[in-house]
């Protein structure tokens, strides 16, 4: 995460030249001096010192080697093959698809009551997750921050992180068997005389069991990097603080907070990224038919017409409509969180 | 774990700090009993005799105490077969993954590197954006990889994120001594084999636990790629039994919390060997996270 550096370098008027800031790592270097400007010469030169780093570090390039040819075969390829969705894709054939049929999937995917049922599940719980799990991990980080006791803070820590370890079909097993109809939930309930309540069929209770098992299972790790984000903050702010009389309360307000800030937005921009493919894993463990009108998200639905039925090239499409969604969330919350406080991803 | 940002001492409380203070531990102490509450119910059903799960008695402890339900579990051959194919495709895996991750990283740490930056940028962009289920499902298909362990173990081989700690964290190895290292005649092999990574000890340890985790809890990608319930990793065990169980409580019967008895030995005995090395590689990893994710 360097966000420190880009943001103090982006905070100038000249916020709008986005590219430039992206280049900026080590290629800025290369670039041809003024004076000497015929392609011709800018092209030998590039080429000479291209051959002159090779000799040098050959060694590491070859370090570098495969794992490119990894990214490139196995995260590049696929985002290329999204082109499926405009080329009918045959079994057997090329995984670009096989023949040019422009629009005709998007605009099935238009009309497509499922995908907009899907779409508005996704919504929902996205915003959901954002609201009410973005939130716990700071508070849980500052409240571990201000215990004294280290083998208690450890001993937290070593608690709340654990069910980030556990498989996601494990969380759902211990989920359905936990508001079972004799599982613990319902059982609680029987004490105020509720229920009990057949959670797994009633699409009403899907968001709340969802979201539960999503602050069970994340807000804990959640708060490392918070915590590791807390040690920077330097203990002469807080002396200072302390020396115009602010209370723990205000430290807090004012020293830690800003503090965390850049880690905070880098997270935020990070999830607000990760919006539209919520728990897919877990919904698809999660729900059944029953539960659909409120579980069913567009990744499960692209699964379900996708791998289940076969329409690989109408599963694209809503893949791609899913992905496009994201992009523009992402690139505006860094456009807008750049504008206002100064931070951004890029 | 590294230092804090050190609360005012003890003189310097004002009395409302120390009602909070008392607030939070207390705020405390429920996160981490809401957190461990469903493994312990867990346990306690694994070990719990039929009929008083039926009844839906069991919650902290178990009742009517057996082993039966493990035997159970143990005589079905499918569960051993998954399991050692859990064991294999993880230790296949993380050793995939750590050589790449471990190469890599190296490599970018170098400052001087040039085209360094596209590199940093190629492995950040797989972070934000990625194909899709269905390209990568064709792509894995197109190369005929279904059906085989390399379906496993090869698409999730890098992990940017994971990328990135290690990175932090060869950045700020000593330079001088890789330097010392190479004026005494260490190729960048030899400074990396022999050097950088017997010194690298607590970050590859935080590595193989994340890696290892990761490819021990999948479970989608053998849903998708494997046709042969016999080449299933134990999560799809436990899926299934899950799945099974589901319907038969739409049917209402008994027989749903007689599986869910099966199931939470399953679920058990799956997430067993995390528990066991979990408590010991944990201190590793918080300080790997922590060097990684912060510089300087």
């Amino acid at each position: 995460m360097r966000v420190g550096n880009d943001s103090r370098r982006a905070k100038g008027p000249t916020t709008v030249a986005v590219p430039a800031a992206t280049a900026a790592d080590g290629s800025a270097k290369t670039r041809p001096s003024a004076t000497r400007r015929t392609p011709g010469s800018w092209l030998r030169r590039h080429l000479r010192e291209w051959r002159v780093a090779l000799r040098k570090d050959w060694r590491l390039y070859t370090l570098v080697i495969l794992p490119l040819a990894y990214f490139a075969v196995f995260r590049y390829v696929p985002m290329l093959g999204n082109v499926v969705a405009v080329r009918r894709y045959r079994p057997g054939g090329s995984i670009f698809g096989d023949e040019f049929v422009g629009l005709y999937y998007i605009r099935q995917v238009i009309g497509d009551a499922g995908f907009w049922n899907a779409f508005q599940n996704t919504i929902v719980l996205g915003a959901l997750t954002l609201v009410i799990v973005f939130p716990l991990p700071i508070i849980l980080a500052l409240s571990l921050n201000e215990v004294r006791s280290r083998l208690f803070k450890r001993f937290a820590q070593t608690v709340s992180y654990l069910p980030h370890f556990m498989s996601i079909v494990v969380v759902a097993a211990m989920v359905m068997q936990l508001v079972s109809i004799r599982g613990t939930v319902n059982q609680a309930l029987g004490l105020f005389d509720v229920g009990p309540i057949s959670f797994m069929q009633e699409p009403d209770w899907f968001r709340t069991i969802y979201i539960s098992s999503e602050v069970w299972q994340t807000v804990g790790w959640g708060t490392i990097l918070y915590l590791a984000a807390l040690t920077t903050v330097d203990s002469q702010l807080y002396e200072a603080a302390r020396v115009d009389g602010a209370s723990r309360w205000r430290q807090t307000w004012h020293v830690t907070l800003p503090g965390i800030r850049p880690v905070m937005i880098v997270l935020l921009i990070l999830n607000i990224g990760n919006f539209m493919a919520v728990g897919f894993e877990k919904v698809l463990l999660l729900y059944n038919p029953l539960l659909y009108p409120t579980a069913d998200v567009i990744s499960t639905y692209l699964y379900r017409i996708g791998l289940e039925i076969g329409n690989y090239s109408y599963a694209a499409a809503i893949g791609l409509f899913e992905a496009a969604i994201g992009i523009i969330l992402i690139v505006s919350a860094n456009f807008i969180s750049r504008r206002l406080v100064g931070e951004s991803l890029w | 774990m590294l230092g804090t940002s050190a609360p005012a001492s003890r003189a310097d409380d004002s009395p409302g700090y120390r009602v909070f203070r008392w607030i939070n531990t207390v705020f405390l102490v429920l996160v981490c009993a809401a957190t461990l509450y469903p493994f312990v119910n867990v346990i306690a059903q694994a070990f719990s005799a039929e009929e008083y799960i039926t009844r839906g008695q069991v919650n902290l402890v178990p009742r009517g105490f057996n082993l039966t339900t493990f035997s159970a579990v143990f005589s079905d051959d499918r569960f051993w077969i998954n399991y050692r194919n859990t064991v294999v495709y993880t230790v296949v895996a993380t050793a995939i993954a750590i050589t790449l991750t471990t190469m890599l990283a190296y490599a970018i740490s170098k400052k001087h590197l040039k085209g360094r930056g596209f590199i940093i940028a190629v492995a950040l962009g797989t972070m934000v954006f990625n194909g899709g289920i269905i390209p990568n499902y064709l792509l894995v298909e197109g190369l005929g990889m279904r059906n085989t362990i390399w379906a496993i173990v090869i698409p999730n081989a890098i992990s940017a994120f994971n990328l990135l700690i290690m990175k932090s964290f060869f950045e700020n190895f000593p330079a001088e001594l890789e330097e010392a290292a190479q004026i005494d005649g260490l190729t960048t092999y030899g400074v990396l084999l022999r050097v950088v990574l017997p010194l690298s000890r607590a970050v590859i340890a935080t590595m193989v636990l994340f890696y290892a985790v990761f490819f021990w809890n999948q479970w989608f990608p053998a849903l998708l790629y494997f046709d042969d319930a016999d080449q299933y990793p134990v999560t799809m065990y436990l899926r299934n039994l899950m799945a099974a169980a589901l319907v038969n409580e739409d049917l209402g019967t008994d027989s749903a919390q007689i599986s869910s008895n099966i199931q939470a030995v399953a679920m058990l005995l799956t997430m067993l060997p995390i528990l066991c090395v979990y408590p010991f590689v944990q201190r590793y990893f918080v300080s790997g996270v922590m060097l990684g994710a912060v510089k300087q």
